[in-house]
């Protein structure tokens, strides 16, 4: 994938889950746009969706007064998205592996997993004014998805 | 989401439709696998071949409806995965938790 032109898109919503999808549906978007297959612009979107959902659940308490911001920078084959809340963050590294034996019938805590599963990097930093910011990043000329990030 | 049902052989089968997604049809999943069991029927087979987009939120409902039939003696079996949740359901091992069957004769026969 060749791409001379470097790409800034930023969208903020408001804390609802049903704002989810637009940020989602962005993200596979600027993906297929730059030329990834259906697929790997799927498990983008879902990383996208993971992020946004932990955003409005874990980091904003569902406070529909406060935001996610959303930003996507394209350059070149680099794709870095930034999803950061208005919360008092939350700490990931508390949050159990889905894997082990012991949690694999738990309801929830594989959100991060599927983050780190579908994306190359996933940072997290808290701001001093309060929120987290998120970082993901995939190279979209190595390829995508499941399968590229296994092996 | 959308839910419907129908009986075969004592098995439940009941179809999902559209989205099992965080504040969507996670919570409805719940409320139909509940309702389901408390009206005794414990034999149940998730269509899932009608299933959109799922997310952590709808896997992890899944995995409480898995456990809330077999904490009522019964067994939850699924039919017909899209290829992108058995994607999902092979990252977080829980292929191995789930009877997955293709064939809805050969499923029903296997309760």
């Amino acid at each position: 994938m060749e791409r001379g032109d470097s790409e800034r898109i930023e969208i903020t919503i408001s804390s609802r889950f049903e704002n989810i999808e637009l940020v989602q549906v962005i993200a596979e978007h600027l993906c297929e746009n730059a030329g990834v297959d259906e697929d790997g612009s799927h498990w983008i979107g879902m990383a996208v969706r993971e992020a946004v959902a932990n955003a409005i659940k874990h980091g904003n308490k569902l406070d529909v007064r406060k935001k996610v911001h959303a930003r996507f920078d394209l350059d070149g084959p680099e794709l870095s998205i930034t999803i950061a809340d208005e919360g008092e963050g939350f700490d990931p590294t508390q949050v159990s592996d889905p894997l082990n034996p012991q949690n694999l019938m738990k309801t929830s805590g594989r959100g991060i997993f599927y983050m780190r599963t579908f994306m190359d990097e996933v940072h997290y930093s808290f701001q001093p004014g309060g929120g987290t910011s998120l970082v993901m990043t995939k190279n979209l000329a190595k390829g995508s998805g499941i399968a590229s990030s296994n092996g | 989401m959308k839910a419907s049902s129908r009986t075969v052989d004592g098995v439940e089968i009941i179809s999902l439709q559209g989205k099992i997604t965080i504040g969507s049809g996670d919570s409805q999943l719940r409320e139909v696998i509940t309702n389901t069991v408390n009206s005794g029927k414990n034999k149940i087979l998730l269509d899932m071949s009608q299933v959109t987009t799922i997310d952590s939120s709808g896997i992890g409902e899944l995995v409480g409806s898995y456990t809330t039939v077999t904490n009522r003696g019964g067994k939850l079996k699924l039919l017909h995965l899209p290829a992108k949740l058995n994607e999902l359901l092979h990252v977080t091992q829980l292929i191995t938790v789930f009877e997955v069957h293709e064939n809805e004769q050969e499923a029903v026969s296997s309760f």
